[in-house]
């Protein structure tokens, strides 16, 4: 599985008052396994580009090619692609509709024209998979709580089994125990499955954590692709566009400027808490 | 995708139409339609024409926007021209067959399509100038007079730009569920009516649930805020009349008079 965005533009409103450029002449690749993390104020076109990922949106300029293929080319087939891009959008639990947890899940594999037991199976593996309890599994999914609406969410897309899976801000609107628990429950599928994951965020310790490449969008611009260490070492640009670094790289700066001779190159929690006591010599 | 569809296509810009009193540009439209069928003579056009090309140029909206206005009724232009061309009886000029088309044919079918026209075309200057919260605001204070025969004026202009506003609102969100159920594999291309139909499920359901909560959280913040009806509120910009508004009319009422004159002047002839 590869994606390769070659030079794309998108435009809102084309030739009218209200033109806007969303995306500008943005490339990259993406490879079996990855896990990117997406970045980029609200605004900055995130959320478009990666519509245009499984042909949502049809670029102005520019292409998209899955596996080799021109995805807007014809005789391209995007409902099939669109199972293999599985796109979770921002507040996914709005998209719910039947009566019951189970058939809800059972809608994108039954669009794919599985047979009967092939979307029970897909449905009942994806459930468990986000962690929701048999008990709940017929119950109306507006009765849930609203994480779990979130993860039976996930779960509609899991189970057309993609072979990447984008994630539209998944922690938005959730108190941090909630947002710590969809965080964990994004690496146990891609422990469990292999998928690569692009997690979209402008929360800067949500892909500290966890990605090991970020891309960041500024005005429609792609302006890094690196890894998290790299990204955030450009310590003055990050905090120019309003994004600035991970608290943790926050606190060793810090420490740093009042003389205290810690690394600050370290995002993860762990990690700094290794390099104080590393520097107070307590290990 | 859905956002071609546009009620209320407000055009942003300043001018001094724009900052006319909403009255003035209700009033005056609904003074510019008549004054279309008050016309009797072909010469009564030319006022028409130079006013309305007068107003449009002053509005500084592009005139290739005005016109896009007028592409929905062109079908109905062109049928109702035929009729005219074909079907009015007089002095004849040509005949295919059974098919005579009259000078006074082609004379209707102009002044038909003229007026068509005008007024769509009177109709998009005020759309475009004014915003439909204000609109609904010269609708309230011009419709207040009702209020003695215990019409909900307020409530139902109230609840006018309520709607309005949640016009764009709602085809927005229309838009996000399609694509989030077409990332899911929904398939809203099928020509077969039935299926289409039952594809639309998966919109409307969550469309009516959003719909709801919106409603319940707008009637919440507005109790949070005390409102209670119309008696006794007053306005953040109240309307009021300056100096160009009385302008304005006056200008509507020299208008109507050049009108009126057009008619008497080549009227005997
Ligand atoms: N449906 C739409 N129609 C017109 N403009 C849009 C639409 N969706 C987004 N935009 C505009 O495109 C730009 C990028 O938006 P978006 O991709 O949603 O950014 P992000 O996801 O990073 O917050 C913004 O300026 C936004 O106003
Ligand atoms: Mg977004």
């Amino acid at each position: 599985m590869s994606i390769i965005v070659d030079h794309l533009s998108y435009v809102y409103g084309k030739s009218t008052a209200y033109e806007v450029r969303a995306v500008d002449d943005v490339s990259f690749c993406i490879n079996e396994g990855e896990y990117i993390g997406l970045l980029g104020q609200t605004g900055s076109g995130k959320s478009t580009l990666i519509q245009n990922l499984n042909g949502l949106l049809k670029p102005e300029e520019g292409s998209v090619y899955y596996d080799g293929a021109d995805i807007f080319d014809k005789e391209y087939d995007r409902k099939k692609l669109r199972s293999n891009v599985g796109l979770v959008f921002q507040y996914p639990e709005h998209q719910l509709f039947e009566a019951d947890v189970f058939s809800d899940v059972c809608f994108g594999p039954k669009n794919m024209g599985l047979t009967r037991t092939e979307v029970e199976l897909r449905a009942y593996e994806a459930l468990k998979m986000v962690g929701i309890r048999d008990e709940d599994f017929y119950i109306s999914p507006f009765d849930l709580s609203g994480g779990e609406k979130r993860r039976v969410a996930i779960a509609g897309v899991l189970a057309m089994k993609p072979k990447v899976l984008i994630l539209d801000e998944p922690s938005a609107g959730l108190d941090p125990g909630g947002r710590e628990d969809i965080l964990r429950l994004i690496d146990s599928i891609r422990q469990e499955t292999g998928m690569s994951i692009i997690l979209v965020s402008h929360s800067m310790d949500d892909v500290a954590e966890h990605a090991e490449r970020l891309l960041v969008m500024y005005k429609s611009h792609l302006i890094f692709d690196d890894t998290p260490v790299n990204v955030f070492s450009q310590y003055e640009t990050m905090n120019e566009i309003g994004l600035g670094v991970p608290q943790v790289m926050e606190v060793l700066t810090g420490l740093r400027n009042k003389g205290i001779p810690v690394r600050t190159d370290m995002i993860t929690l762990n990690e700094a808490k290794n390099e104080i006591l590393r520097v107070f010599g307590r290990c | 995708m859905l956002r071609d569809i546009t009620l209320g296509q407000y055009y942003k810009t300043e001018s001094v139409i724009h900052s006319l009193d909403p009255r003035v540009k209700v009033i005056g439209v609904f003074v510019y339609i008549i004054s279309l069928f008050m016309i009797k003579v072909s010469q009564g056009y030319i006022p028409a024409t130079v006013f309305l090309i007068l107003i449009i140029y002053m509005s500084k909206v592009p005139p290739g926007y005005m016109v896009r206005g007028l592409k929905p009724i062109l079908i109905l232009m062109i049928i109702t021209g035929l009729f005219n061309l074909f079907l009015t009886p007089g002095e004849e000029l040509v005949h295919f067959y059974s098919l005579r088309i009259t000078k006074e044919g082609v004379r209707m079918m102009i002044e038909m399509i003229l007026r068509l026209a005008y007024l769509i075309l009177g109709t998009s200057v005020m759309t475009l100038t004014t915003t439909p919260n204000q609109l609904t605001d010269a609708i309230e204070k011009l419709f207040s007079p009702l209020k003695i025969f215990r019409f909900p004026v307020h409530e139902i202009a109230m609840m006018m730009s309520i709607a309005l506003s949640f016009i764009p609102i709602l085809v927005d969100e229309t838009d996000r569920i399609m694509k989030a159920q077409m990332a899911r594999g929904a398939d809203f291309e099928n020509r077969n009516l039935i299926k289409k139909m039952k594809a639309m499920i998966p919109v409307l359901v969550p469309l009516f649930v959003s719909a709801f909560r919106r409603a319940n959280d707008l009637s919440l913040a507005m109790e949070a805020r005390c409102y209670r009806g119309g008696d006794g509120r007053t306005r953040m910009k109240p309307l009021r009349y300056k100096k160009r508004d009385v302008m304005a009319y006056i200008v509507l009422i020299l208008y109507i008079a050049v009108i009126i004159l057009t008619g008497k002047l080549f009227g005997q002839v």
